[in-house]
C-alpha cells in the first residue's frame, strides 16, 4: 500500500465519518478592540488526540487556546468538549487543565504542594491526594524533589513539575502553551518524546500550541496550521509536508522549491507546467488542476537529485551553476542558481564518509526528480 | 574595585557622614549626661532614662503613639491594598485616572493642607477630636504609600500564576487568598511598616486633629522642647533611634540572607 510519509499507529478518527468529535470550534471569532485574533474559525479534534496549533507568533493560537481554558470568552460562535457547550462555564469549572508557557509555578509552594492543588480545590480525601501526588512525583521522575521550593528547581525539572500539576486532576484535555519553548534544544528533543509517551499511557487529549514546526510534526497526530486567526490546513504531519494545501503551508513547514507556472497541458492528475524560460516539468500530481490555470509546483529539498551531468532517462532536469554549498555534517545542502536566476534547494544525504568527484563552487550541475516527487498547487 | 584613600576621599566621606549624623551622635551621648543643663558634659549617668519611665506624661504619649500607628497601618494597609489592585487589575472603568490621582495626591500635598483640612472636617462633622481623629487622620495620610509599595509589586506580579490557580479549579476569591496574597505579601509587610514609622514620626498631621488626652510622643516632646529641652528627652529620643535602628537592621539582614540562599539554591539547582 502507498501512503504519504509514515504512519505512526493505527489511530485515524478523523477519517471515520462515524467519529465523534471530542473539542469543536464552530464558526469562532475572537476580538480584542478592533483586532481580529480569531476569525470564524471551525476545527475538530477527537478524543485521545495529540493535536498541534502550529503558527507564527501573534496568529490566534494561543487565543485559542486560552479560550478552550475560559480565560477568553468567544465574540461569536460557539466552543463544545464532548458535545456540552462551554460558554459561560468559568475556568474552574471546565474539565480541562493547561500548561503554561512561564510554567506559572506558585512560587510560595513546594513542588508537592503545588501538584496537590488542583486535588485540594476537588475536596479530595488527604490519603488519596498523598497517593496521587506520589504517582505524580513517579511518572515525572522527581520523587527526590518533592520538599523543594520552584526556585530550587532547574528550567527542564519545573517544566515537569508544570506538567505534573496540570496532569494530576486526569482532566479530559490538556492544553499545553508552548511547553518546551523555554528548555535547550537536547533537552527539548527528549522531553518530546517523554511527552508522547505521557499522552499515551495516560490516555489524554491533548492540544499543543507551538511555533516550531519541528515540535508539531514529531509529537502530533494532526497539525492545524493557523495564519491570520484562520486555518490554513489540517492534516496529519506527513500530509502537512507531503502534500501541502498551500503556498503558504508549503512554505511555512520544511523548506521548499516553488516553481510559478502554467498547466500546459493535463489529463488524470498528470500534468506538464510550463514554468517559462523554457523549464517545463512533468508532474503525476497535479490533482484537478485545469489546463491553463496558474499554478505552483512545490517540491521539497531531499527530493531533488543533483549531478554534475544530466542522469540518463530523468523526466525532469534542469541544469544551472552551483551558487552556494552547506556542509551540515548529516547532509550537504546545495544552492543551484538556474540559467534564469532561479535558485533551487536540493539536498544529499552523506550516506558515504568519502564523496568521489565533490560538485564545487561554480560547477555547471543538473537537478533532477522525478514526476511523482513534488506537488502542484493550486492556492 | 579599586578605591584609593586620597586625603580628598577621606575628607569629603568624613563631612559627609558627620553632616549627616552629627546631630543625631551630639543627641545620644548628651542623653546620658549627669548634668541638667543639655549643652554642658558633666559626667556620664542613665539617670534620665530612669526618669523617663517615671515621666507620666511621656509613657502615655508613647502608649497612645502606639496605638495610633498600629491600628492606623493596618487599616491603612488593607485599604492601599485594596487601591492598589483595583489600579492594576481593573485597568479600564470610568474615572480610572480621577481614581489614581486621588489616591496618590496625598503623597505630594502639604502636610499643614491634609492636616487643616482634615481639621476643618472634623468640626464640620461635630466629631471630637482626640484618638479616633488622629488615627483617622493617619490612614489618609499613609494609604498611599502602602497603595505605591503595593502596586510597583503587582506590576510585576505574573498574572498566569492566578490563571493557573483557576485553571486547576480554585474560584476567584480562594485563588486570592492562596495565590496573590501570600505571593504579594512582602510588599504589603513593607507598606505596613511604611505606614507604621510615618505614622510614628508625625507632628504635623497629628497636631491638627489630635485633641485632649491623644497627645501623641512627637507632640509631646515639641511640646516639651518649648519649655527648654531636657535631657530626658535626649534620653527618649535615644530609644525611638535604638528601636527604629534595630529593626531596620533585623529587616536588612533577614533580607540578605535570603537573598544569598536564594543564590544558593539557584546555583544547586543549575548544577542538577
Amino acid at each position: 500500500m502507498k501512503s504519504l510519509g509514515s504512519i505512526r499507529r493505527d489511530f485515524a478518527p478523523w477519517n471515520d465519518p462515524n467519529a465523534k468529535p471530542y473539542i469543536q470550534f464552530d464558526k469562532v471569532t475572537k476580538k480584542f478592540g478592533d483586532f481580529t485574533a480569531v476569525n470564524n474559525l471551525s476545527l475538530t479534534i477527537f478524543e485521545r488526540e495529540f493535536f498541534a496549533l502550529l503558527g507564527a507568533s501573534g496568529c490566534g493560537k494561543s487565543t485559542l487556546l486560552r479560550m478552550l481554558a475560559g480565560f477568553e470568552e468567544p465574540t461569536a460562535g460557539r466552543i463544545l468538549l464532548d458535545g456540552q457547550d462551554l460558554r459561560g462555564i468559568p475556568p474552574y469549572r471546565r474539565p480541562v487543565n493547561m500548561m503554561f508557557q512561564s510554567y506559572a509555578l506558585f512560587p510560595h509552594m513546594t513542588v508537592e504542594n503545588n501538584i496537590a492543588f488542583g486535588l485540594k480545590q476537588d475536596g479530595m480525601p488527604k490519603p488519596d491526594i498523598a497517593a496521587r501526588v506520589a504517582e505524580m512525583l513517579k511518572l515525572v521522575k522527581l520523587e527526590q524533589f518533592a520538599k523543594r521550593k520552584p526556585h530550587q528547581l532547574s528550567g527542564g525539572q519545573r517544566q515537569r513539575v508544570a506538567l505534573a500539576r496540570s496532569v494530576a486532576k486526569r482532566p479530559k484535555v490538556l492544553l499545553l502553551d508552548e511547553p518546551l519553548g523555554a528548555l535547550d534544544k537536547k533537552l527539548r528533543e527528549e522531553t518530546q518524546f517523554e511527552l508522547m509517551d505521557l499522552q499515551q499511557s495516560l490516555g489524554l487529549t491533548f492540544v499543543v500550541v507551538t511555533h516550531d514546526q519541528e515540535e508539531a510534526m514529531t509529537m502530533a497526530d494532526r497539525i492545524a496550521i493557523i495564519d491570520k486567526g484562520e486555518v490554513m490546513q489540517v492534516a496529519t504531519p506527513a500530509e502537512v509536508y507531503e502534500a501541502p494545501g498551500s503556498r503558504f503551508v508549503a512554505g511555512f513547514v520544511g523548506n521548499v522549491n516553488m516553481f510559478e507556472g502554467k498547466i500546459a497541458h493535463g489529463e488524470a492528475g498528470a500534468a506538464s507546467i510550463d514554468a517559462g524560460n523554457g523549464i517545463t516539468i512533468r508532474t503525476e500530481n497535479a490533482g484537478d488542476a485545469a489546463t491553463g490555470a496558474a499554478v505552483a509546483f512545490a517540491i521539497r529539498p531531499e527530493k531533488i537529485r543533483i549531478s554534475s551531468t544530466r542522469p540518463a532517462g530523468a523526466v525532469n532536469a534542469i541544469e544551472g551553476e552551483v551558487y552556494d554549498i552547506a556542509y551540515l555534517g548529516d547532509m550537504t545542502v546545495y544552492h543551484v542558481r538556474l540559467d534564469d536566476g532561479q535558485v533551487v534547494r536540493a539536498s544529499t544525504m552523506n550516506a558515504a564518509r568519502i564523496t568521489e568527484d565533490p560538485l564545487s563552487w561554480n560547477d555547471r550541475a543538473w537537478v533532477s526528480f522525478r514526476p511523482d516527487a513534488g506537488v502542484v498547487l493550486t492556492r | 574595585m579599586n578605591a584609593t584613600w586620597s586625603r580628598f576621599n577621606i575628607t569629603s566621606i568624613v563631612l559627609g557622614f558627620a553632616f549627616l549624623y552629627l546631630p543625631i551622635v551630639l543627641l545620644v551621648v548628651f542623653s546620658f549626661n549627669e548634668s541638667k543643663l543639655v549643652t554642658v558634659w558633666g559626667g556620664f549617668s542613665t539617670k534620665w532614662y530612669v526618669s523617663l519611665f517615671h515621666n507620666q506624661g511621656l509613657m502615655d504619649a508613647t502608649w497612645v503613639t502606639a496605638r495610633v500607628a498600629v491600628i492606623s497601618a493596618t487599616v491603612a494597609t488593607v485599604l492601599g491594598t485594596l487601591a492598589a489592585l483595583t489600579l492594576t487589575r481593573y485597568t479600564r472603568f470610568k474615572g480610572r485616572t480621577l481614581f489614581s490621582g486621588m489616591v496618590f495626591a496625598p503623597l505630594v500635598m502639604p502636610e499643614v493642607i491634609t492636616g487643616l483640612s482634615l481639621l476643618l472636617l472634623f468640626v464640620a462633622v461635630g466629631l471630637d477630636r482626640g484618638f479616633v481623629t488622629v488615627t483617622l487622620a493617619h490612614i489618609t495620610l499613609t494609604m498611599c504609600f502602602v497603595a505605591v509599595v503595593v502596586q510597583s509589586r503587582l506590576i510585576t506580579f505574573d498574572r498566569s500564576l492566578e490563571e493557573a490557580a483557576m485553571d486547576l479549579g480554585a474560584p476567584p476569591v480562594k485563588t486570592f487568598f492562596q495565590i496573590t496574597l501570600p505571593v504579594i505579601m512582602p510588599a504589603i509587610v513593607s507598606g505596613w511598616m511604611l505606614a507604621f514609622t510615618l505614622s510614628l514620626d508625625d507632628l504635623v498631621i497629628a497636631s491638627f486633629t489630635s485633641g485632649p488626652g491623644a497627645t501623641t510622643l512627637p507632640m509631646k516632646i515639641y511640646s516639651q522642647v518649648r519649655l527648654g529641652v531636657t535631657p530626658e528627652i535626649n534620653a527618649a529620643c535615644t530609644i525611638l533611634i535604638a528601636v527604629v535602628a534595630v529593626g531596620v537592621i533585623i529587616a536588612s539582614l533577614a533580607n540578605k540572607r535570603r537573598e544569598v540562599q536564594r543564590q544558593r539554591d539557584e546555583q544547586a539547582a543549575q548544577r542538577g
